[in-house]
This record gives structure tokens, sequence and C-alpha cells, in this order.
């Protein structure tokens, strides 16, 4: 058995009488879930931070390898249930690869519609609850009735509202019900202009610019030397994003910016930075959204897969751009109806590494801030 | 089939939504106003003398009645328990009114279930906290651990005996009044400190340094600040320095002088820090230190401290009101006005009370509009850092207090007519600054496709 993060950190540091060594965790209201991150601190100053992670570890790659390959898909929903869309289409698209299937256009354009749908309201929910772990709560609550008209628009795509599980190998579930279209935009006119008063009312706060600007700042070496992805590295001045340099699905036909951190407020790769670039983002994926729509081809919505799936022995991988990063999925099949091994590879999990180097001389409340800024979900680090 | 009720107040509100919202404003007022009005009524008891009169009017002699000062001592006992219940009604009721507008401004509906509009939920908390297991952790020091709670109350309590509820409605009129209320409204930081030592928790104990830290600092820009109506008015007595004051806005110390303009703001913001409130409310940062200095604390015992905390609103927007807003001062009447209707009689006549009530009225209401103000900005602003709480206290308000004071030192030179113009101007210019402020707000929210007012949710 391991020994205890917080034993490690005392037997490693032997903090002076003047430290002490606190556990923000696992039960905290700031830590986004069941994570632990044992903090010595002296008094307000924190001299380092270590994540103990593992709380929520459920065996979702072992359950890959004992559940057969479509009946994985509702699994995947449960690795990050604040983007289950994305998730659930980069599983579909590794075993796909396995079994070397063509996705119809109409499927692949629904895919990129829930995606992105399901990206600006994970990002409602990554800025709203940064606002409340800064001491606003307002903002969460405004974020979270922005998300709700997301949830009701996805549950009448495929009737649920949290995990989805709505992509399939080969296509996805339910073709767009009657109307649909229609309230998609009425929306977005709505988030459009909705985002400037979301500006006003947090974003450009002068208090919570001076909380986060030059705050935990995360340079380009470092955040590609940590494997950071996602908002999290273009937050540092990085444009990379899967959706266009590796493109997939039906993003090669789409036009958008990859808003990237620029230092407005300070350093480039600070807290602020990865704020905003969730939020442009959330007005990018509107645009993805509104250009897909108007190009939505007519046809099937499934290729054609048999029932029991069983690929030929060999591998697959298969990368999107999650809400928080490079989700990669790696498939290897034995040539029978279940894997023979899955494993994911999450931005959340990426990001925690870099919370040990980058808490030491930052404050309590930076450290709030520095974990909420990187929008980390405890079940896609544990999976 | 949905049956609906009387009690079924979501169906209330929704249908009528501005009975709704006239409702919660009536019941906001009606009950602290109620324990006013029994304190005026028995305003006149005040002196044995009336005492004497309604003997003499019901055939008694009490002159030579053993009994004379016990019913004299029962009258002042019975007003120092409405003074002292008042703390509780209007914290209660704040609670619930927080709430209200909490939940208007998050799109939400706020508590609306017991009595009408949810107005009873106060006294449900309030009940539940009651019967909620008063745990003590083991290893906390048992005897201060149930004591802290209390050092706050005497911090809370202690001021109401100089703050003025109206024109002659007041416990004493001290003549060091303003010096005693700050003096006495610092014990509150000796219950939040005593809490987090007491409590052996990590949490509290680094609520408590943040909090003895900031509400310490923070005393002094307060105080420096508090001089300057002071010096203008030449007296410590909280009555004192309304009666310098008038009724119309250009009367007021914070419009007279650019300097308590200045300081008016200052104080306020002190206060903010001193009470606790957000964006200063670093010792209990519910998403840094879990709650802080009463994180350990359950049942009635954190129910006293929350009753502090927002009863200490009130302690904070009086203060404001009669150092720069003029208090009771009604305008158009002045004191003098108002003593000539009180009579030669040992009871005053009914007109005499009529104005004490205006007077009561007009500070109540400034006083209302002033936490309301800190309940709006509680439910908007985020919470600053532990660094930039005190260099805000040292390196700005510290500064500015000083110079505010100093200013004002020259101030009081300056000839009368001087103050009536820089009054108009400055009272003019702050409605200005509310008129822009209004057209901009309305010229936002027309901005947001689909976004509206509407009360329903109220």
């Amino acid at each position: 058995m391991a020994e205890p993060v917080e034993r490690r950190i005392l037997r490693r540091t032997s903090p002076s009488d003047e430290e002490i060594v606190i556990n923000f965790g696992p039960q905290h209201p700031s830590t986004h879930g069941v994570i632990d991150f044992v903090t010595q601190t002296n008094g307000e100053v924190i001299r380092r931070s270590i994540p103990d992670i593992g709380y929520l570890h459920r065996g979702l790659e072992k359950i890959g390898e004992t559940v057969s390959y479509p009946g994985y898909m509702p699994f995947t929903d449960r690795i990050d249930y604040l983007a289950a869309m994305l998730a659930n289409e980069g599983y579909a698209m590794a075993v796909e690869r396995l079994l070397k299937v063509e996705v119809p256009p109409r499927a692949k354009y629904l895919r990129a519609i829930a995606g992105e749908l399901c990206r600006i309201s994970n990002h409602w929910v990554a800025v709203g609850t940064m606002a409340s772990d800064i001491g606003a709560s307002t903002p969460l609550t405004h974020a979270l009735r922005e998300r709700e008209a997301i949830n009701d628009l996805l549950e009448e795509l495929c009737g649920a509202r949290l995990t989805f599980n709505y992509a399939r190998i080969g296509g996805v579930s339910f073709d767009a019900p009657e109307g649909w279209r229609e309230k998609i935009l009425r929306y977005l006119d709505h988030l459009d202009s909705y985002i400037q008063e979301w500006d006003r009312l947090i974003s450009l706060n002068q208090i919570y610019v001076k909380r986060l600007a030059k705050v935990a700042v995360i340079s380009r070496e470092k955040a590609i030397a940590y494997g950071l992805c996602g908002p999290n590295l273009r937050g540092s001045g990085i444009s990379w994003d899967t959706r266009r340099d590796l493109a997939y699905g039906a993003y090669p036909e789409f036009k958008f910016d990859v808003p990237v951190g620029q230092g407005k407020m300070g350093a480039t790769g600070d807290c602020w930075d990865r704020y905003a670039v969730r939020v442009l983002e959330m007005l990018e994926s509107s645009k993805i959204v509104r250009q897909a729509l108007d190009k939505l081809p007519e046809g099937e919505i499934m290729a054609k897969v048999a029932r029991r799936v069983r690929p030929e022995p060999g591998e697959a991988m298969a990368r999107v751009e999650s809400a928080r990063g490079a989700m990669c999925y790696y498939v290897v099949s034995d040539g029978s109806e279940k894997a023979y091994r899955v494993r994911v590879r999450t931005g959340s999990f990426m990001a925690m590494g870099i919370i040990e180097e980058m808490s030491q001389g930052l404050m309590i409340a930076d450290l709030i801030a520095l974990i909420a800024s990187l929008d980390v979900v405890a079940p896609e680090i544990d999976r | 089939m949905k049956i609906t009720t009387a009690l079924d107040s979501t169906s209330l509100t929704t249908r009528y939504p501005k009975t709704a919202l006239a409702t919660t404003l009536f019941f906001m007022l009606a009950l602290p106003f109620l324990l006013y009005v029994v304190l005026l009524l028995m305003l006149p008891f005040n002196r044995p003398e009336a005492l004497d009169a309604v003997a003499q009017r019901l055939g008694w002699d009490l002159g030579h009645s053993p009994y004379r000062d016990t019913w004299y001592g029962v009258i002042l006992v019975v007003e120092a328990t409405t003074v002292s219940l008042y703390t509780a009604v209007f914290a209660g009721v704040t609670t619930w009114v927080e709430r209200r507008i909490a939940g208007r401004m998050q799109s939400r509906i706020g508590p609306n279930r017991p009595g009408v509009f949810g107005f009873m939920s106060w006294v449900a908390d309030a009940v539940k906290m009651l019967f909620k297991e008063d745990l003590i952790p083991a290893e906390a020091d048992h005897l201060l651990f149930r004591a802290a709670p209390y050092f706050s109350m005497v911090g809370l309590t202690l001021p109401f005996v100089v703050l003025p509820f109206g024109e002659s409605v007041v416990v004493a009129d001290l003549n060091v009044g303003v010096f005693y209320l700050t003096a006495t409204s610092a014990f509150i930081v000796v219950g939040i400190l005593v809490s987090g030592w007491a409590s052996n928790s990590k949490w509290a104990l680094f609520g408590a340094v943040r909090g003895a830290a900031q509400v310490v600092s923070y005393e002094i820009p307060a105080g420096i600040a508090i001089m300057v109506p002071v010096l203008m008015a030449g007296t410590l007595s909280m009555q004192g320095i309304i009666r310098a004051q008038g009724g119309w806005p250009w009367q007021w110390f914070a419009c007279q002088n650019p300097a308590a303009f200045v300081a008016f703001f200052i104080t306020v913001t002190a206060s903010l820090a001193e009470g606790n409130r957000t964006p200063f409310d670093l010792p209990e940062a519910e998403s840094e230190l879990v709650a802080g200095y009463h994180a350990e604390y359950s049942g009635f015992r954190i129910a006293l401290f929350l009753m502090v905390e927002w009863a200490n609103m009130w302690i904070m927007g009086a203060l404001a009101v009669t150092l720069f807003l003029g208090g009771w001062q009604i305008p158009g009447v002045s004191v003098e006005m108002i003593n000539q209707t009180r009579g030669t009689d040992v009871f005053p006549t009914w007109l005499w009370f009529g104005w004490q009530f205006v007077s009561l009225v007009v500070f109540a209401v400034k006083t209302w509009l002033l936490v309301i103000l800190f309940i709006w900005l509680r439910w908007t602003l985020p919470r600053v850092r532990v660094d930039q709480m005190m260099a805000l206290c040292w390196k700005y308000l510290v500064p500015g207090a000083f110079a505010c004071f100093i200013f004002t030192l020259f101030w009081v030179m300056v000839p009368a007519p001087v103050h009536l113009v820089s009054g108009v101007v400055l009272s003019l210019g702050a409605a200005l600054l509310l008129v822009k402020f209004a057209l901009r707000t309305y010229k936002n929210i027309a901005q947001v496709k689909g976004a509206r007012v509407d009360l329903t949710n109220w």
C-alpha cells in the first residue's frame, strides 16, 4: 500500500514550526470533485501543494475490457460528465477506426453540433464555478441558467440532459427533431449578446481581473513540458486545437478561430488568460454550430455496422478536442466481442501534474484560482 | 388534478408579481417598525415624573410608595429588551430580504414557502437551529468554544446604546457616542478570534487570523474618516452630529464638504471590511476556508454568529447615515419646530409623536437603502485576496482618510455660504451620477436579446 501523500509531504519537507500541512479536500467547496490537495503553508503563503488523486477511481478503463464495444458507450459518459457528448464521440471514432467504417456525413454534422453545444455548456460550468471560487456567487447561477437552455436542446435531441450516450459506433442514435434548428439559432443569438453582459458582470470586473491577472503564470515551455492540452494550453499562448490541426469528423468544413491567451490583463498564461480563452471559445463554438446547421446534409445517420461488433485484431487511436483538451482513446482488439484494452488520456489528468510546481509561493486564494482556471473534473482525472 | 391552496405561494407570486413585491417591502419594514412604535410609545415613561403623572390621574399616590422605583425599573428593562430584540428581529428579517434579493439577482426564486412569500422562513430557520445538536469538537477548548459567540453578541448589542433611531428615540445620547460605538463594535473580532482558536481546526484558525488582521486594520481608516463629521459638528455625540446637519441632501455632511464625500465612501468600505461583508468576506471565505472561523460551529451557536453578521449591517448603515447622510432629519422640518409641538405637559402632544414617527421613518429608509446596497454588493462582487485587502487599507484608505481629515481641519474655517454652494453642487452631482447609472443599466438590459425585466419570479 502506497504511503499517504500527507505523510510523504511531511517526511520530504519536514515543515518547520511555522508551517502547517492542510488538506484541501477530499471534501472542499472548490476542489471540483473529490480531490485532495495536500498543502504545506506558511500562513497564507503556500510552500507546495500536491494533488492526491484517486478518490473517484471506478476502473472505467478496466470496464472497457469486460463489456461489448457498443455497451461501453454509456460508460464514456461517466468519464467526463460535463462534456459527455465529446467523450462519446472519441470512443466511437476509435472503434470506427478499428472497424474501418465510414460515418455518414449527416451523422458527422450532428456529432459536431451536439459536441459544440456540449462544449458551450461545459464552458458555462467552467467559467461559472471559477467566478464562484473567486467569491462571486451570482455568475454561477447565471451560467447554470444558460447551461439549462443547452440541456433542454440536447434533451430534445437524445432524451438525456447529462449522460447523453448519443454517439453510436458508425453514427448517432437520433436524428435532429423538428424545429430543433430554430431553437438552437434562437439560443445562439441570445448567447452572442449575453456574453457582453457576462463580461460586464464578471470577466472585466476589476476585483476579478486583479485576482486572476499575473497569478500562476504558465509559460509556453512549461505548458508543453507538462503536457497541458486544450484551453489550458491555449491559455499559455500556444495555438493548438485538435479540431483544426488534426481535423476529424465534419470539422475540416468549418471556419473558426482558435482563441489563445494574449496576456491582455498581465502575463500570457495567467489565470485570466485561461479563463478568457474559455469565454471566447463559446463564441467560436457558436460560429461552428451556425455553420453546421447551414450545411447540414440530408441522408443516413448510421453506417452499416453489424449488431455484434467484432473488429479484426489490431489497435486504433482516436483523438478529439474535448472541453478539457485533447481526449485520446486507445482501443486494442483481439478479434472478440470485447476490447482487449481500452485506455483514455484526459486533459484533467494532465493538468494535475503542473499543480505542485505552480503552487509554490502562491497564496491560498491563488491556489483556488489556479485549480479553477485549469477546469479539472475529478472523474476525468481518476476514471 | 392539481390542488391549489392559499398557501401555494408560488402561484401567488407568479399571479400577482407587483403585490408580491409590495408585500416584500411591507414586511421588510413592518416588523422592525413595530418595535420602533413600542419604543416610541414608551418614550415618555423614561422619566419618573411621567409615572407620577399617570398615578395621579388614576388617583394613586406613588410619591410615598416603595414600589415607585421598581415600576420605573420595570419600564426601563422592557425598553432595554425591546432595543436588544431589535437586533434579532432585524437580523432575521434581513436574512429573508437578502435571500429574496439574491434569488431575484440570481434568476431563481428564493425562499417562498413558509408564511406569505416565505416571510416566516427566518423564524423557521431560527427554530431549526435551536433544535440542532450543539456539537463541540472533542479536541476543542470547550469553555472558549462555548463563550466565543457571546463575545460577538456583546459587540453587536453594545453599539445600540448610542445608535439613534429617531429625533428622541435613542437609548443614551452619550457625549462620547461615536468613540463608544467604535470601541464596543470591535468586540466582535474578539469573538471571531476566540472561536477560531478554540475550534482547534486549521480552517477556523486561518479564518480567525484573517479576521483579526482585517478588522484591526480597517478600524484605522474608519476611525480617521469618522473624525471628519465629528470635526464638522464639533461633537462626538451621535445626536449632536445629526442635529448639526439638515433634512435636505445639500445639508448633509456628505454633500457639504468634498472631503466628507470621500470620507463617506471610506467609512462605508471600511465598515464593509469590519462587518466581513463581500468583497471582504475573507474570514469566512467559503471557497477557500470552507466556512472560516465558524467552520466547526453548529446549532444555535452558528445562528448567533450569523445573526451578528446580519444585524451588524444595521450598525454599518446607521453609522454612515448618522455621520454623513443627515440621520433622521426631516426635509423642511427643523428640530426647533418639532420641539415646539411637544407642549409643556408631562405627556407630549400627538403631533409631536407624529413628527417623531416621521423621523423614525426617514432614518429607517436611509439605513435600509444602505443595507440593500450592502446586499447588492455581496451578490455582485468577487472576493479580494488577503494582500489586496491589506494594500487597499494601508495604501489607499489610510492616506485618503488622513487627507480628508486635514482638509476638513481647514474646511471648518470656511464661511457658511460656501457650505451651501458646495452642498448644492455635490448633491446635484450625486443625483446626476444616479441618473446616469440608471440609464446605463437600462441600456445594458436592452442590449441582451431575450432578456427583460420581469417580476414574476419575485
